[in-house]
C-alpha cells in the first residue's frame, strides 16, 4: 500500500485541522460574552493590596475591610453600610445571588509586581474585578492593565490627580478623593488659621502623586495670596531630609509644606521638628508645617510631632453619620480598632461594585461601568456622593484635619477641623490639572 | 557661611552612620574575610532594640474607666505603665523618657549574641568560599531578618523618641558668633555624632592598645604566620564578629530618635555603606571611617539648592561619582592594603 502525499490531500487536511484547532475559540467567544464571566453559584473577586513592603500595615487594613464587605455581601456578620446605603438593591444574598469569594494579591507597592498579581487573579482565578492599592503608581498601572483585560478595576488609596485625570480608563473607578481636592478643601483653612500673607516653601515627593499634590497645594493657596518661595523635589527613596530641611532655615519662608506619605512623611516631618522648625518665628510669625495628606496609620509613627499639624484626609472613624458609625462598629467589633481611612475607601468600593452589578442585572463590564456612571449614593460615610461620568472620579465632601494635642487613644490622632462641602472640591472635567487623557471605551474582554 | 556650616554638621552626622556600619563592615572583612551583606540588617535590629526596650517598658495594667469610652463606646480601658506603678509616676515616666540610652545597655548582649550565632551558625560555613557565595548567603539572611522584623512589628516607621531633654535643637550659630537662629541643629544629632566618634574612638584603641588587638591586626595582616604561632586566630576573629554586631547594633540604637525605625531601614544604608568601605579601601579601617564622613558630607553639599540648579539631580549620584572617581585615581581606595581582594 502506497501513502502518497497530494496536494489535494494536504488542503483537506489543513482545512480540517485548522477548523479543527480553531472550535474551541469560536465557542469561547461565543460562550462568554465578556472576560471571566461567572458560570457557576460563586464570584470571585481579586484585592490585589500591599501584603509587603513599606504600605504593608495599610494593605492589611484594606485586606480587612475587603474580607468584611464580603462577609456583609454574603449577608453575614451585621450588614454594616449595606443598612445605611441609599441603594437598597443589595439584599445579602452575594452579588445577583452568586456567592462571593475572593482571592488575593501582593503588589507589594510595585507597578510590575502590582500588575503581575492581578494579571494572575484574573487569568487563573478568575477574578471578575480587581480592587486595592495604597499608591497612585500601582493604580494607574493595575487600571491600564484592567482596561485591556476587559475587567472593572475599583481603586484603593490612590490620591495622584493623574488617576482619574491624564490616566484614567473607561474599566477604572476611583471613590478616593484627589490632590486637587486636597488643595481647595484645606486652603481656605490654611488661610484662615495662618492668614494669607504667607509664604511657602515645598518638599515633594519625586514621582506622580508628589508633583500633583505640589501642583495642587501651590495654586491654591497662591490664589488666596500665599507666596511659594522655592519647590524641592526630593527622592521617594530618602529615608534622611536633614539635607533638604536646613535650607528651609536660609530663606524667608515661614510655612513648610511637606508633599510626603508613608515612611517619606514620619521622617520629614520628625526631621522638621527636631530642627526647630515649629519654635522658628520668621517674618514675625510662627512657622507653620502642614501635610497635606494626613493617613492615621502613618500619623502614628510620626507620634507626638503630629500635634497641631493640619492635613486632609478621605474619611476619619470619628465621623458621627449614620454610615461611618455602622462601618466603624462592623470593623471594630470584628478587629478590636478603628478601621484606616484606606479600610474605608476599599470597603466602599466593593459595596459599589456589588450594587452596581444588582442595579445593572449584569456582571458585564460595561454594563456595570454604566450603572456606577453618574451614580449618586449617600449613607457610605462622606455624604452625598457622585461618582462622576465624564472621569469616573467620586465628588464628596473632604476632611480637614488638625494632629491632636490631647490623645485620648493610640487612635485619637486626628481630630476633624472642617468638612468641605463637596461643592468647594468640584472642579470641571476639563479642569487643566486633569487634562491629556481620555476614558475611552469600556472593553468588556474576551 | 552659615548655610556651609549647616551642610558639614549634616554631613558629620550621616557621616557617623555610614563610619560606623562601614567600620564594622571593614572588621569583619579584614578578620574573616567575608563580605557581610547582613551587616545593614544588624543596624536595623540595633534600632528595634531601642523599640522594644520601649514597648518593654511600657507594658502596661489595664484599668477600666467608667466615665470614659473608646471608640465603640464602650467604657475606656486606661493603661498605666507597670514601671510607674512600681517606681512612681514621675520616676517610671523618667525611665520610660529615658528608654534609648537605656536601650545601649539593653542592646550590647543582644548584637553580641546574635553576632556569634551568626558567626558560628551560618557565616562560618562559607569562609572558604567565593565571595560571591558570601554576598548571596548574607543576603538572604539580611532579608529574612528584615522580614521577621516586619512581621513582628509591622511595615510602618515606630516613632522612639530621644529623652525629652534632647529632643529640641539649640543655636549652634550663636555660639560661632553668628546672627541668632541662623544655624539651628538639633541636639541628639550632635550627640549621635560625639557617640560615633567614641564608638570609633574605642574600636581603634581596643585594637591599637591590646594584647588582643594587636593579635587581630597581626591576624588581619597574615593569618597563616599567627596561626602557626599556636595562637587560635578563629576565636578571636569570632569575638570581631561580635564586637562589629554590637558596633553597628549601636548605630542603629541611637540612630533609632533621628528616624523612626522601620524594618528596611538597614538596606537603605547598606549599599552607601559598601560604596563608603570600597572608597575607603578593603580592610581599612581608618579608611572606611574618612571615607564615611567624606562621602557624607559630600552629599549634604550636593543636596543644596544651588549646587542642583546647576547639576540637578547630582544629589543623588554624588556618592557614586566621587567613588568612581577615587577608584580611578586610586584604585585600592583611600587607605587601601596592597593584595587585599586583589588575588
Amino acid at each position: 500500500m502506497t501513502n502518497k502525499l497530494t496536494r489535494r490531500g494536504l488542503l483537506k487536511t489543513g482545512a480540517v485541522g485548522g477548523a479543527g484547532l480553531a472550535l474551541p475559540t469560536i465557542f469561547t467567544t461565543g460562550a462568554h460574552a465578556f472576560t471571566n464571566e461567572p458560570s457557576g453559584g460563586t464570584v470571585t473577586l481579586g484585592f490585589n493590596v500591599p501584603q509587603s513592603g513599606p504600605y504593608a500595615d495599610e494593605g492589611a487594613d484594606e485586606l480587612r475591610a475587603y474580607m468584611l464587605a464580603v462577609e456583609h455581601l454574603n449577608g453575614e456578620g451585621d450588614g454594616g453600610m449595606l443598612n445605611t446605603f441609599s441603594s437598597k438593591v443589595l439584599e445579602g444574598n452575594g452579588i445577583l445571588g452568586k456567592k462571593v469569594e475572593y482571592v488575593t494579591g501582593d503588589t507589594q507597592t510595585k507597578s510590575d509586581a502590582a500588575r503581575a498579581s492581578a494579571k494572575s487573579m484574573i487569568e487563573k482565578d478568575g477574578a471578575i474585578m480587581i480592587t486595592g492599592g495604597s499608591s497612585s503608581g500601582v493604580a494607574v498601572a493595575v487600571q491600564s492593565l484592567c482596561q485591556e483585560a476587559g475587567v472593572i478595576f475599583m481603586a484603593g488609596l490612590t490620591h495622584s490627580n493623574d488617576t482619574t485625570g491624564k490616566d484614567k480608563k473607561a474599566n477604572g473607578f476611583r471613590h478616593f478623593f484627589n490632590a486637587y481636592m486636597s488643595g481647595a478643601a484645606l486652603a481656605p483653612v490654611l488661610a484662615k488659621t495662618y492668614g494669607t500673607d504667607r509664604k511657602a516653601y515645598h518638599l515633594t515627593a519625586d514621582y506622580t502623586w508628589g508633583w500633583t499634590q505640589e501642583e495642587s497645594i501651590v495654586a491654591a493657596t497662591e490664589a488666596l495670596g500665599w507666596e511659594t518661595v522655592q519647590t524641592v523635589k526630593t527622592p521617594l527613596s530618602a529615608t534622611d531630609f536633614s539635607s533638604y530641611i536646613t535650607p528651609v532655615l536660609q530663606t524667608d519662608a515661614d510655612v513648610l509644606i511637606l508633599n510626603h506619605y508613608g515612611g517619606n512623611m514620619v521622617n520629614s516631618l520628625t526631621n522638621a521638628v527636631q530642627f526647630g522648625l515649629r519654635e522658628k518665628v520668621v517674618n514675625g510669625k510662627n512657622f507653620e508645617i502642614v501635610v497635606p495628606l494626613f493617613s492615621r496609620l502613618m500619623a502614628r509613627g510620626a507620634g507626638e510631632n503630629v500635634k497641631g499639624i493640619l492635613g486632609s484626609t478621605n474619611w476619619h472613624w470619628s465621623l458621627q453619620d449614620e454610615g461611618s458609625q455602622a462601618f466603624v462598629k462592623s470593623f471594630g467589633t470584628k478587629y478590636g480598632f478603628p478601621p484606616s481611612q484606606a479600610a474605608h475607601t476599599c470597603y466602599v468600593q466593593t459595596l459599589l461594585y456589588a450594587d452596581a452589578v444588582a442595579r445593572a442585572g449584569s456582571f458585564n463590564p460595561c454594563a456595570v461601568g454604566e450603572a456606577l456612571e453618574g451614580f449618586e449614593f449617600d449613607g457610605m460615610g462622606n455624604g452625598p456622593t457622585l461618582y462622576r461620568a465624564e472621569d469616573h472620579q467620586c465628588f464628596k465632601d473632604v476632611l480637614v484635619v488638625r494632629g491632636k494635642e490631647n490623645p485620648t487613644s493610640e487612635f485619637d490622632l486626628l481630630e476633624v477641623v472642617e468638612v468641605t462641602p463637596v461643592g468647594q472640591v468640584t472642579y470641571a472635567p476639563d479642569h487643566p490639572m486633569f487634562a491629556g487623557g481620555a476614558l475611552g471605551s469600556c472593553n468588556p474582554g474576551a | 557661611m552659615d548655610a556651609i556650616i549647616l551642610q558639614i554638621l549634616n554631613g558629620l552626622d550621616k557621616g557617623s552612620a555610614y563610619a560606623l556600619i562601614a567600620l564594622g563592615l571593614t572588621l569583619i572583612f579584614g578578620t574573616l574575610g567575608v563580605v557581610n551583606f547582613a551587616h545593614g540588617a544588624l543596624f536595623m535590629i540595633g534600632a528595634f532594640c531601642a523599640v522594644t526596650l520601649n514597648k518593654l517598658l511600657n507594658l502596661s495594667v489595664e484599668t477600666v474607666d467608667p466615665t470614659r469610652t473608646d471608640f465603640l463606646g464602650n467604657p475606656l480601658k486606661v493603661k498605666t505603665p507597670y514601671v510607674e506603678t512600681w517606681f512612681g509616676p514621675e520616676f517610671g515616666h523618667a525611665i520610660i523618657d529615658w528608654s534609648v540610652p537605656l536601650a545601649i545597655l539593653f542592646s550590647i548582649p543582644i548584637m553580641i549574641a546574635i553576632g556569634f550565632i551568626m558567626e558560628r551558625g551560618l557565616i562560618k560555613h562559607f569562609y572558604r568560599r567565593p565571595h560571591a557565595d558570601q554576598i548571596l548567603v548574607t543576603f538572604g539572611l539580611a532579608i529574612v531578618l528584615q522580614e521577621l522584623i516586619k512581621h513582628y512589628y509591622g511595615a510602618n516607621p515606630i516613632q522612639t523618641p530621644a529623652p525629652g531633654a534632647f529632643r529640641g535643637s539649640f543655636d549652634f550659630g550663636a555660639m560661632l558668633g553668628f546672627d541668632p537662629n541662623t544655624i539651628i541643629y538639633p541636639y541628639w544629632r550632635m550627640i549621635y555624632f560625639a557617640f560615633a566618634a567614641v564608638i570609633i574612638g574605642g574600636v581603634f584603641a581596643f585594637l591599637q592598645f591590646t594584647t588582643f588587638g594587636m593579635v587581630v591586626r597581626a591576624g588581619m595582616a597574615d593569618r597563616e604566620t599567627v596561626g602557626l604561632l599556636g595562637i587560635n586566630i578563629d576565636k578571636r576573629f569570632t569575638i570581631m564578629f561580635g564586637l562589629a554586631a554590637a558596633v553597628a547594633g549601636l548605630a542603629g540604637v541611637m540612630y533609632a530618635p533621628i528616624n523612626s525605625p522601620n524594618y528596611h531601614m538597614g538596606m537603605d544604608f547598606l549599599v552607601l555603606s559598601f560604596v563608603v568601605v570600597v572608597v575607603g579601601g578593603m580592610g581599612s579601617l581608618p579608611g572606611a571611617v574618612a571615607a564615611g564622613f567624606l562621602l557624607g558630607i559630600l552629599e549634604s553639599f550636593a543636596s543644596m539648592n544651588e549646587i542642583k540648579s546647576i547639576l540637578p539631580g547630582i544629589d543623588q549620584i554624588i556618592i557614586y561619582v566621587a567613588a568612581i572617581i577615587i577608584l580611578l585615581t586610586r584604585p585600592r581606595g583611600l587607605l587601601g592594603r596592597k593584595g587585599v581582594m586583589e588575588d
